[in-house]
């Protein structure tokens, strides 16, 4: 549908993203204050923090699934390997293209499921019958789902279990081939078993894409990131190694809510 | 009435075949007495209703007898509607009331889906409320109304303006569809104004259907990078396509039943005519206009006879209608 732009030349491996000053308002109320955050290539950056502090919408900020709703604006500037999110000459179709986003609760489409995965290159364009099967089943495969539905390609998607569903929306995603990867609490209605399969992919995906995850599970933070960035009330307290922040972290507020003292 | 039809719902599920959630209910709320009359109650109401349906049916039928009886079939197949010689036959009403429907069906879903995809999708929100009021009011008019409104502005307009644009500029007048003199009173006429009073119908239930579309559903398709006709198209209607269908039965029902409006505006012919310029007739009207002045007990029959296969046709195409709302629903899920 849409011919790729050639991008400009950039010093920095694709799917970097750089949050400069970021600011988010709804209407009136500004949700996000002057946030500074660089997410980088092939790692993965958790989102820690209460209720309503935020993580989300800046999680919505990078593919600007917040402009969604009227009334909202923002300031600053999100960079996507250099290029500025929200430029005026920014695709905003093509940028959900290259930023995939998996939901808290799942929502598969009420078709196939070889239909679900295959939606996003259909829409975008992807011509041939074979040349899809195969983005379908690589979607699949890279989202450890292929030998779970291969026999079942077009039964409903609603026919799979919890779990299954949001490893389907997750190959839904990866079938654009995108840069990034967004998960909003993507395990928050998941039995553990199920939680532990895609924290298992998080893993194996992270080697080919930027992964940023929103998460009330702070353990689930320590075991799949590589950075963790809490938020508290719409401003960024602390950010670094995922490491150092769960053993050493240098915010007193940072200590409290990752010791259960809040939050 | 209802005594015998409680004791027959009620009884099975009070002792020993009762579901383990209805004992946690009844933990829960205590008292059973009043859990009791609360569900004598309900049942009645629930019952009284098919009963009330199958004693009209009854009736009906009943009064239909003599004219069945003495035409058999031909009254269904028949275009002879002759009182003097006191032979009945119901075909042109047949067909006028399910061909005017049809027609007003294909009519006014288009413009229906479109106001309610505008509505919930488009429009600003100071201006959704005040566009769903006024085709909501549309259903509020009284059809006697829409019947004066026709008589004055819609036959002349259709006479001067569209049977001579169809029949004329668009050459479609050689077609047996829009062949004829161009009177006025016709097929067209009551086609148009059931669309518009059905419209209001259609539109509203599918306006609803589409808001409730879930945000997650839509949020999924934009995630993909689909533009907004996309998402509406792949996301939103897909979902809601169900309860449309429910919108349009809702709207064929109607138009099926109308009255008023339809007398005033068909011709009231009794003639089968492939020309939709042509005059027509409906079961409806024809009860309208002729059983106050109806001559004779076999007279009488043939109008009720023409009301029970009115309650027959419409018991039809909701039957089809339901079934293909089944269908649709488990297609999509």
């Amino acid at each position: 549908m849409t011919t790729p732009v050639p991008r400009p030349p950039s010093p920095v491996p694709p799917g970097t993203i750089e949050a400069r000053t970021f600011s988010f308002y709804y209407g009136e109320k500004q949700a996000l204050f002057d946030l500074d955050l660089s997410m980088p290539a092939r790692s993965v950056t958790a989102f820690i923090g209460p209720s309503g502090c935020g993580k989300s919408t800046f999680l919505r900020g990078i593919n600007r699934m917040n402009a969604l709703i009227p009334g909202t604006r923002h300031s600053g500037t999100m960079l996507l390997d250099g290029e500025d999110l929200y430029a005026r000459e920014m695709d905003v179709v093509q940028l959900r293209q290259r930023v995939g986003m998996v939901f808290q609760r799942w929502n598969a489409f009420p078709k196939s499921i070889y239909d679900n995965v295959a939606y996003g290159p259909r829409i975008n364009g992807a011509a041939a019958r074979t040349e899809l099967d195969e983005i379908v089943e690589s979607a699949l495969r890279r989202a450890a789902l292929w030998d779970e539905v291969k026999d079942r390609l077009t039964q409903s998607a609603l026919g799979l279990s919890g779990g299954q569903q949001q490893r389907l929306c997750i190959a839904r995603a990866l079938a654009n081939d995108p840069e990034v990867l967004l998960l909003d609490e993507p395990c928050s209605a998941l039995d553990p078993i199920a939680t532990l399969k895609i924290e298992e992919l998080l893993y194996e995906l992270k080697a080919e894409l930027t992964i940023v995850i929103v998460t009330h599970n702070l353990q689930q933070a320590a075991r799949v990131s590589d950075q963790t960035a809490f938020f508290y009330l719409g401003r960024l307290v602390e950010v670094d190694a995922t490491e150092r922040m769960f053993t050493s972290p240098r915010e007193e507020r940072t200590e409290a809510y990752i010791t259960g003292r809040f939050g | 009435m209802s005594q015998p039809t409680h004791g027959a719902v009620v009884e099975p599920a009070a002792p020993g075949g009762r579901s383990t959630t209805a004992q946690a209910d009844d933990a829960i709320a205590g008292s059973s007495r009043g859990d009791g009359v609360y569900r004598f109650l309900t049942t009645a109401a629930a019952w009284a209703i098919p009963l009330l349906l199958g004693l009209i049916t009854l009736e009906v039928v009943l009064a239909a007898w003599p004219a069945f009886e003495t035409f058999g079939l031909s009254f269904l197949t028949s275009s002879e509607w002759d009182e003097v010689r006191g032979v009945f036959g119901a075909a042109p009403m047949i067909y006028g009331t399910v061909v005017s429907s049809v027609l007003a069906l294909v009519l006014a879903t288009p413009l229906a889906l479109g106001v309610a995809i505008f509505l919930s999708e488009f429009a600003p929100s100071w201006l959704r409320t005040p566009v769903a009021f006024l085709v909501d009011l549309l259903a509020a008019i009284p059809s006697v109304v829409y019947g004066l409104w026709g008589i004055f502005v819609l036959l002349p307009f259709l006479r001067e303006t569209v049977m001579p644009f169809l029949a004329g500029t668009l050459g479609l007048g050689n077609t047996p569809f829009f062949s004829g003199p161009a009177y006025g009173p016709s097929m067209l006429a009551a086609a148009v104004i059931l669309a518009i009073m059905i419209l209001p119908y259609i539109s509203a239930v599918s306006r609803e259907v589409l808001m409730a579309v879930p945000r997650s559903q839509r949020e999924a398709a934009m995630a993909l990078g689909a533009t907004k006709w996309e998402m509406i198209r792949d996301a939103v209607i897909p979902y809601a396509r169900s309860g449309i269908v429910g919108g349009i039965i809702l709207g064929l029902g109607r138009a099926l039943g109308e009255t008023m409006a339809v007398t005033m505006l068909i011709g009231n012919r009794h003639e089968i005519s492939s020309s939709l310029f042509a005059p027509g007739y409906t079961l409806a009207s024809v009860i309208a206009n002729e059983f106050a002045e109806a001559t004779g007990a076999l007279h009488t029959s043939a109008l009720m006879a023409c009301g029970a296969v009115l309650l027959g046709v419409t018991l039809l195409v909701n039957a089809i209608a339901r079934w293909l709302v089944w269908q649709v629903a488990r297609e999509g899920r």
